[in-house]
């Protein structure tokens, strides 16, 4: 056992502060630190939408197996403030320890608990020492962190000399920071804390990704070669990974003036020939709904990430919901197939990307890609992607000049409904997409035939690709056949389930999940073989009506007697989950 | 090199006879011809409205869009595939009302497509409608006391969106219109050509007649189109005399120019060749 916190095999470090810290970005590092001595981590943010001054934390749990999402209590709090100390004391397991400075002063009063531990640390003297800026506190605060667990400092600072590579006086500084907090644990408190935390000597190939970095490596390795987006919380770290690596990658990436603009161009990039994409939130999707329309109409392939967040409107800009799963499957006007795909994990939001833009080019459809702040904005080592991906371009033909007998019909009546694509630019061909209701040519139409036959074509591609999906593991099953009672979820909750089911089964319970993984179409038979028939079925959604349930109701006639719902912008944890299970039970 | 026969299409036209389009269509055509341009390297993109309709009428790569959408859709297309010549076409409510928010943007990127405005000063195909265009006073069914809103300069929100090429035509002028579009579709990066387009059904201001009493040219008049200064004083002139013409013109750099990937061509023609995820992710281990 290399990890082992104060009550069990995993071990939860929350850093906690002011806006302004630099959090994430510490809580990412250390992250990888562990990861790259054999460990696993799953690390979240909690920000409210400003920029300085009000309480951020981010908590990373550690283990030496698979972590899904964070635990419900904390080993080690880093304070870099008295704040901290106040709001997270009561989430430390007994036994836990708080890290601050020597120089804040904490009545028991204000503490309320006499089975956690004060550590004060010269974290401002530890500065001052060093003439490091405020923003180095953190880092003294990790080093503080990994000495009183006995971790190997070593790696921490492998991972900050890379994190800022080039910038040498910066890794100086940051190391110096490091040594200063770990030195004097090891020196004050070494062996007073029940916590270990040890590389596991093991080296696989792991990566620690957030889902929105996953699912933009996702869309490089599937070619996409357009990106166009405004920025929106908490969607936007894909448009920034992808500007930052468009030299490497031969993407051409475009900050639009709003999301109207951004699926526009998306469409006209698609209509050209270059796979293409654009992510948002909620009230960016709204504006983007009748270009959804057009790309339908037109049928140019795309794919859309929707960041979901709470709503209405504004909301809470940077917590997380699973509030737009109808809004997702019925955007926009007229009727259309399209695939709306849920990721619950960063693997999922790399593999699934890829599968998005196949199946958006095969069937000339739009692939919606539903996740939320929870998992695109959340740190989890994984092994390393595989990036040998298919990329099934379909019907789309590239050729310097078109060999047809007749003029191209860019809506050419097919079996399956997808007709062959050409690029624009095709020698002896014209290309013509259009919005009104066409003819194979493309003309307008308003003919009432034409117009039957074009709304079936368009619909026609919905039935082969239900059929397709039913091949590509729609719905997931984790955990045993007999189990007492089946979890049922989509999205981000899988990390906070897949834990619940651990939990469980330390209490002697067994429990299995079922991941919709494709909503749109309905895998309606593999949900049903999925569901079983037996047990007690509990639904678990981050929202207020239930809505994957409401779309199983609709097709399955299944419907849930139990629920948990959860709609306060935070994450499910694996204890709530559980313990609304043993309720069901 | 295409012909003007082959730029057909079969489509029947439902312009209204005498229409302004009927020129501006015939004009585009003749452009497209006199600067040696093949059909398939030519890309339209329109917007919703009679002008709209341009694309069942013109024989090339055409994108029939939403309303007021013109401009990304057309920069999409660009960006996608910098070897076709893209030219966009809107109506006055399109442009400029539901889709001005993408004027200023698509100017100061100085993106590299033509954009032709039909403008009527009216809603045409949703039956009269008072449009943003319309000056003050024009009474329609929705101003039926006369607008009191002043009409929006289109030249003048060109200008001050530091659009690289500001030029006006009349429909009623083919001749100069085709210079214009030559000019304007020759000219790199982005070029507005508002139309002066009688809307022979629903505009009882300002018709024919209406513009061939108060056009000028303006290069008949020694205009500057290198002076901002006298192409803003131009573009506010409206009353006895209309100026007609190019406004202003700069050379800028194309906004694609701006994107490593272009410099190896077209997105959509570049080889897929793989890109190495595998190093990428190292940057994650
Ligand atoms: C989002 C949206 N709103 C409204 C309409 C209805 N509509 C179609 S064309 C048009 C205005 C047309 O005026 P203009 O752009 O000047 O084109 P014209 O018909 O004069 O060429 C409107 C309001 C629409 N198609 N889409
Ligand atoms: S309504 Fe006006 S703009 Fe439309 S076709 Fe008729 S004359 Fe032309
Ligand atoms: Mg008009």
């Amino acid at each position: 056992m290399t990890a082992q916190g104060v009550n069990g095999s995993s071990v939860s470090i929350l850093i906690g502060g002011e806006a302004g810290q630099g959090l994430s970005r510490s809580g990412s590092l250390l992250g990888k630190a562990l990861m790259r001595g054999g460990l696993h981590v799953f690390g979240s943010i909690d920000y409210p939408s400003v920029i300085r001054g009000s309480h951020n934390f981010y908590t990373l749990t550690v283990s030496d197996e698979e972590v899904h999402s964070n635990g419900d209590s904390v080993d080690l709090i880093l304070a870099l403030n008295k704040e901290t100390v106040l709001l997270h004391v009561d989430e430390l397991s007994p036994g836990g320890v708080i890290v601050y400075d020597e120089g804040v002063k904490i009545s028991s009063e204000e503490l309320g608990r006499d089975d956690v531990r004060l550590l004060p640390f010269p974290l401002t003297g530890i500065i001052k020492e060093i003439g490091g800026p405020e923003v180095i506190r953190n880092t003294v605060a990790l080093g503080a962190g990994l000495g009183l667990v006995g971790y190997d400092v070593e790696l921490m600072k492998s991972v900050i000399s890379d994190a800022f590579a080039g910038r040498d006086t910066i890794i100086e500084m940051n190391h110096t920071a490091i040594e200063k907090g770990y030195g004097y644990a090891r020196e004050h408190y070494a062996d007073a804390v029940p916590i270990e935390l040890r590389p596991s000597g093991e080296d696989p190939d792991r990566i620690i990704v957030t889902g929105n970095e996953a699912v933009a490596l996702g869309a490089i390795a599937a070619g996409c070669r357009f990106y166009a987006a405004y920025p929106m919380t908490p969607a936007s770290a894909v448009l920034h990974y992808l500007i930052s690596t468009e030299e490497e990658t031969g993407m051409t990436v475009v900050q639009t003036e709003s999301e109207i603009s951004a699926l526009n161009m998306v469409v006209g990039a698609s209509y050209a020939g270059v796979r293409a994409m654009t992510a948002t939130s909620g009230g960016g999707f709204c504006l983007m709904t009748e270009a959804l329309s057009l790309a339908a109409m037109t049928e140019s392939p795309l794919v859309l990430m929707l960041g979901q967040r709470p709503g209405p409107s504004t909301g809470l800009a940077t917590y997380t919901s699973q509030g737009d799963l109808l809004f997702a499957v019925h955007a926009a006007h007229g009727e259309f197939p399209r695939v709306v795909v849920a990721p619950g994990d960063v693997e999922e939001c790399f593999h699934l990307t890829v599968e998005a833009f196949n199946l958006a080019e095969r069937y000339q459809i739009q692939s919606i890609i539903v996740t939320d702040k929870q998992v695109i904005e959340s740190h989890k080592s994984t092994p390393a992607f595989e990036t040998e991906v298919g990329i099934d371009r379909g019907e789309l033909e590239i050729v310097d000049e078109w060999g047809g007998e007749e003029g191209y019909k860019r809506y050419s009546i097919t079996e399956s409904g997808v007709s062959p694509r050409i690029l624009p630019g095709t020698v002896g061909a014209t290309v013509f997409a259009n919005s009104n209701e066409h003819t194979e040519y493309g003309y307008t139409t308003s003919d009432a035939l034409e117009t039957r036959v074009m709304v079936d074509k368009r619909m026609r591609k919905g039935s082969s690709l239900r059929a397709e999906i039913a091949g590509l593991s729609p719905v997931k099953v984790y955990g045993t056949e007999d189990a007492d009672v089946t979890l049922v979820g989509w999205g981000s909750t899988k990390g906070a389930a897949l834990e619940a089911i651990k939990a469980l089964e330390r209490d002697g319970m067994k429990a299995r999940f079922v991941q919709v993984v494709y909503i749109e179409p309905f895998p309606t038979e593999a949900f049903k073989a999925a569901l079983g028939s037996g047990g007690r079925r509990l639904l678990i959604e981050g929202n207020r009506t239930a809505q994957l349930g409401q779309i199983i109701k609709l097709h399955t006639g299944i419907s849930f007697e139990d629920t948990l719902l959860k709609y306060d912008g935070r994450p499910f944890t694996p204890g709530e989950i559980a313990a609304r299970a043993m309720e069901v039970l | 090199m295409v012909e003007l026969s082959e730029l057909g299409t079969p489509v029947e036209n439902t312009w209204c006879p005498g229409c302004g389009n009927f020129g501006l269509l015939m004009t585009f055509k003749n452009a497209l011809v006199e600067l040696g341009l093949e059909r398939e390297e030519v890309a339209i993109v329109a917007g919703i409205g009679c002008h709209g309709k341009i694309t069942d009428y013109v024989n090339v790569n055409a994108l029939h869009t939403i309303h007021g959408r013109v401009l990304p859709t057309a920069t999409g297309v660009k960006l996608a595939n910098h070897g076709l010549t893209v030219i966009g076409f809107a109506g006055d409510g399109d442009a400029y009302n539901i889709g001005i928010g993408h004027l200023p943007h698509a100017a100061r990127r100085n993106v590299d497509i033509t954009y032709v405005v039909h403008d009527n000063l009216v809603y045409g195909l949703t039956t009269g409608q008072t449009s943003p265009t319309s000056k003050r006073g024009y009474v329609s069914k929705t101003t039926p006391r006369g607008s009191f809103e002043p009409g929006i300069n289109p030249l003048v929100q060109a200008l001050a969106s530091d659009a690289s090429f500001v030029a006006r035509g009349f429909a009623g002028e083919p001749h100069h219109l085709r210079e214009l579009f030559k000019q304007a579709i020759s000219h790199e990066g982005f070029a507005l050509v508002d139309v002066l387009q009688p809307c022979v059904t629903w505009n009882r201001v300002n018709t024919y007649q209406f513009y061939r009493e108060r056009v000028y040219k303006l290069e008949e008049e020694g205009h500057d189109p290198g002076s901002f200064d006298e192409a803003y004083m131009r573009a506010r002139e409206w009353g006895d005399r209309i100026p007609i013409g190019v406004l202003y013109r700069e050379e800028r750099p194309a906004y694609r120019k701006n994107f490593p990937a272009l410099e190896k061509g077209p997105l959509a023609r570049q080889s897929p060749e793989k890109v190495d995820v595998k190093r990428l992710l190292k940057e994650f281990k």
